[in-house]
């Protein structure tokens, strides 16, 4: 059993020995003068910081606010991009008129254009959301279109030879064999969902974790700005974590 | 669609090829894939088309099944010419055709899910065909763990589920060993002799054609065209024993004397082609 188990789990054990001499290394380097001090504080000092933004800088609370953006940001991604791939991949001409358009958006530096989004929405969580929502947009987009062009033929093939009406071969074939596709292009979008959202956060000085980490960092708390970033991660992992688990709920087998 | 159904008018074709002609490409670049074919199904009858690869025999599928629906001449099942699918035509394909997003039994089920058929009784239907094919232990595996015959074998039960009154098959067999090839062909014939089923198979494979057919189309290499049409006059029921007799060895050498020739010219026409790609390379 023991041993089963340990096999199982070897990738993960070996991640979190790696993750953990990479520590060790860094601290040895830090404690050692190698590394400045006062650009990188030892991992020991990270570690003791965490007590400290947990209650007396509240950053639960934070990682709260920025998930909830995230997830508003994220979810609206998935819900206006899937439709408007859809389309694109039902109508020749949208996509052709559209498709180097929605390229060129999900290259654009969008962050840049907060002072924009800030006239439009004001200094408030909703600036945050929607410049997290339009940059999450195309790459959804782009690989739901993707993902329902390159269903094998084949399987179109089958579906009309059982008279599938559109709906149905919609529904049962183009959508679940678009699915992996789709799942690259939602995981890519939440990268840019979250780069931006903790990123507006910081620049505009506002809400949740990249606002925290702002104000550490101004304040030269450097132990504190790293354990921030820590709390950043692992908002991070919980996402893709969930993501995961729908996927493989979504599409068992593959 | 059961066993007392059975049309009174046993000998009328089910099928009819009249004439069919299909072009692909425009200009010089003309590929003929069939040229003016005929020839017709009896209600009840196994027939395989056999020709060398790339003689239009998938092309030929694809028209019969109303997939392809430009073409010229006549496909008709009754009075109705064959432009779209027909919903008394089952179509087995030549490529891997699974959902990989279903198990066994899901991929099977499904086009009886589609007609609304409840669930435990098109899981029992789903079952009953599954157990047919050999693939009674993997009822609940995804395609991704199985084998490409095994795959095809799901998509061979999925086709049966639905009882198609004329069964279109685009080499089937091709991704299966010799001994699951033959076994599985007696399970074709037995259903089809239980549910009267009129069958058309497409095939390269001789001794598949012969040991399954009461008719065998044999087809030239390009343009493809009907060569000869011969009777197989092998008792029925018939299984794969069938294979170890004089006569069966008679009908292979024959057909294979006008196959011979047609696959040669297949040949000669891809070397051909490949000496001038390297000729220019
Ligand atoms: N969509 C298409 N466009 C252009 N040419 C085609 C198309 N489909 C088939 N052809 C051509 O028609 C000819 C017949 O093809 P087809 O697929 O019917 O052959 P086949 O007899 O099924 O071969 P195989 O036994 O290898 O499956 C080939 O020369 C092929 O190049
Ligand atoms: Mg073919």
């Amino acid at each position: 059993m023991a041993e089963t188990f340990l096999r199982r789990r070897t990738p993960e054990l070996f991640g979190m020995a790696t993750l953990v001499v990479c520590v060790l290394v860094f601290e040895a380097l830090i404690r050692g003068g190698v590394v400045n001090r006062y650009i990188i504080p030892p991992p020991s000092d990270i570690l003791l910081a965490f007590e400290r933004v947990i209650v007396e800088e509240n950053i639960l609370a934070r990682c709260r606010d920025t998930a909830f953006e995230m997830l508003v940001a994220g979810g609206a991604s998935v819900l206006v991009g899937v439709p408007i791939g859809v389309l694109l991949y039902r109508s020749a001409l949208w996509r052709r008129a559209m498709e180097d358009w929605i390229g060129a958006l999900a290259a654009a530096p969008i962050v840049l254009a907060f002072p924009l989004f800030l006239v439009l929405f004001g200094r408030s969580p909703k600036t945050i959301i929607v410049m997290g929502f339009v940059h999450g947009l195309a790459p959804i987009i782009l690989k739901t279109v993707e993902g329902l062009a390159s269903t094998r033929p084949v399987l179109i093939n089958v579906g009309r030879s059982l008279k599938m009406t559109s709906s149905q071969m919609f529904w049962k074939i183009l959508l679940p064999s678009a699915m992996p596709i789709i799942f690259t292009g939602i995981r890519l979008s939440w990268t840019f969902v979250l780069i931006t959202i903790v990123g507006i956060e910081y620049l505009i000085n506002l809400g949740g974790v990249g606002q925290l980490i702002n104000e550490l960092a101004e304040r030269y708390d450097l132990p504190g700005t790293y354990a921030g970033i820590c709390f950043v991660i692992l908002v991070s992992v919980l996402f893709f974590l969930a993501l995961e688990r729908v996927e493989s709920w979504l599409q068992p087998g593959r | 669609m059961s066993i007392s159904e059975k049309t009174p008018l046993a000998q009328e074709p089910a099928l009819v090829v009249d004439d069919v002609v299909k072009r692909f490409g425009r200009g010089t670049e003309i590929v003929t894939a069939v040229d003016h074919m005929s020839f017709s199904v009896k209600q009840g009858e196994f027939v395989s088309v056999i020709g060398p690869s790339g003689c239009g025999k998938s092309t030929l599928f694809n028209i019969i099944g109303g997939l392809l629906s430009d073409y010229e001449g006549a496909v008709k099942i009754g009075e109705e010419r064959i432009s779209a699918p027909h919903p008394a035509v089952g179509m087995v394909f030549q490529e891997e055709s699974t959902f990989p997003w279903r198990t066994v039994i899901d991929n099977v089920a499904f086009p009886l899910e589609l007609q609304g058929v409840p669930k435990s009784e098109r899981m029992d239907r789903a079952h009953h065909f599954i157990d047919m094919v050999g693939l009674a232990s993997f009822e609940n595996a995804f395609p991704s763990q199985l084998s490409g015959g095994m795959k095809q074998r799901v998509s061979i039960a999925r086709t049966l589920v639905s009882q198609p009154k004329i069964l279109l098959m685009d080499e089937p067999f091709a991704a299966l060993d010799e001994q699951t090839r033959l076994l599985l062909g007696d399970k074709i014939t037995q259903i089809q002799q239980e549910l009267n089923q009129t069958t058309l198979l497409i095939t390269h494979n001789l001794t598949e054609a012969v040991q399954l057919s009461d008719r065998i189309v044999v087809m030239t290499y390009r343009p493809g065209q009907v060569k000869r049409i011969v009777d197989i006059n092998l008792p029925r029921p018939r299984t794969s024993d069938v294979v170890g007799s004089d006569a069966f060895g008679h009908y292979v050498a024959e057909i294979w004397n006008d196959l011979r020739e047609e696959a040669s010219r297949g040949m000669a026409d891809s070397e051909s082609a490949a000496s001038r790609r390297a000729a220019h390379g």
